[in-house]
């Protein structure tokens, strides 16, 4: 049986700019095993981009599964539409061969948030699928642990390049307010103690009359 | 990022740039006339699609559509 996995992000940044960074997704620090990215095919078909680009990645798989892998790198084909009525990104990814040892589809829909304004929300399902008789079963499980695990990663990677392109404008002001409340208490502080050293000179004074 | 080929890195990078401008400045903005970028695209498709013969990618593979058909994964 394959494994399904699904799960639900948000994003703070609203749609256009996830669909702008979702193009510059890569390179970023949690991509290190993505070694190259090409656009194979790409068209406007009434209204929606239609993109397919090529991905290879590493393949780092546990010792026992050498077996059955023997590519040191797996090619991914990853078909997207981008409606930009209704904003609305979908993508859809496999691997490019090794279907039947192990086959992993993720599909995401990005979409304008309706409790978050402002945000993005993107709906993850993905499938992992293995025929190997007798293995399925152990090599359905790894991958599914092992997409699990890379998922968090892959939206750490991709807040990273938002990140960068968009510095948040709510963080702007929160650390506007910390450095200033710090300031304040700074100066707070340092009048305090002119304060206190301006009383202290007459008491000093007064018990050292000499 | 680099391409699948090395000698398309150069021709890669010159789309990318100007796709992500058309997709920003035009596409985002409701002009989906898309011949800004294709002679780049079509110099740099040459590349790509050589260079993939070269590693022996499975052409037939990469064409099949997916998204948006019957074939699609379902939701258990």
């Amino acid at each position: 049986m394959p494994k399904y996995f699904s799960d639900t992000i948000i994003f703070n940044y609203n749609w256009d700019q996830v669909a702008q960074g979702f193009w510059k997704k890569y390179p970023n620090p949690n991509s290190k095993h993505v070694l190259t990215e090409d656009t194979y095919e790409r068209e406007v078909r009434s209204g929606k981009l239609c993109s397919k680009r090529l991905l290879s990645k590493t393949n780092n798989i546990p010792k026992w599964a050498e077996r059955f892998f023997h590519a040191k790198h797996v090619n991914i084909i990853e078909e997207s539409i981008v409606d930009p009525a209704n904003k609305i990104l979908v993508t859809y990814t496999r691997n490019l061969g090794y279907t039947k040892v192990m086959s992993v589809t993720e599909k995401v829909i990005y979409q304008e948030s309706d409790q978050h304004p402002g945000k993005t929300v993107a709906l993850r399902s993905a499938w992992i699928d293995s025929q190997v008789r007798g293995f399925s079963r152990a090599i359905c499980a790894f991958g599914y642990e092992r997409f699990k695990k890379n998922c968090n990663k892959m939206v750490g990677g991709f807040n990273h390049v938002l990140a960068n392109l968009y510095p948040l404008p709510n963080t702007i002001p929160n650390t506007f307010a910390t450095v200033s409340a710090a300031a304040k208490l700074k100066d707070a502080a340092k009048n305090a103690s002119e304060l206190a050293k301006s009383k202290a000179v007459p008491i000093y004074a007064s018990l050292h009359p000499n | 990022m680099n391409s699948v080929g090395e000698a398309c890195n150069d021709l890669k990078k010159e789309y990318d740039a100007c796709f992500n401008s058309w997709f920003s400045e035009h596409f985002l903005k409701g002009n989906t006339n898309d011949s800004m970028c294709a002679p780049l695209f079509k110099v740099y498709q040459q590349c790509v699609k050589k260079a993939m013969k070269d590693q022996n990618i499975d052409i037939q593979e990469v064409k099949k559509d997916i998204l948006g058909t019957d074939n699609e994964k379902k939701i258990p």
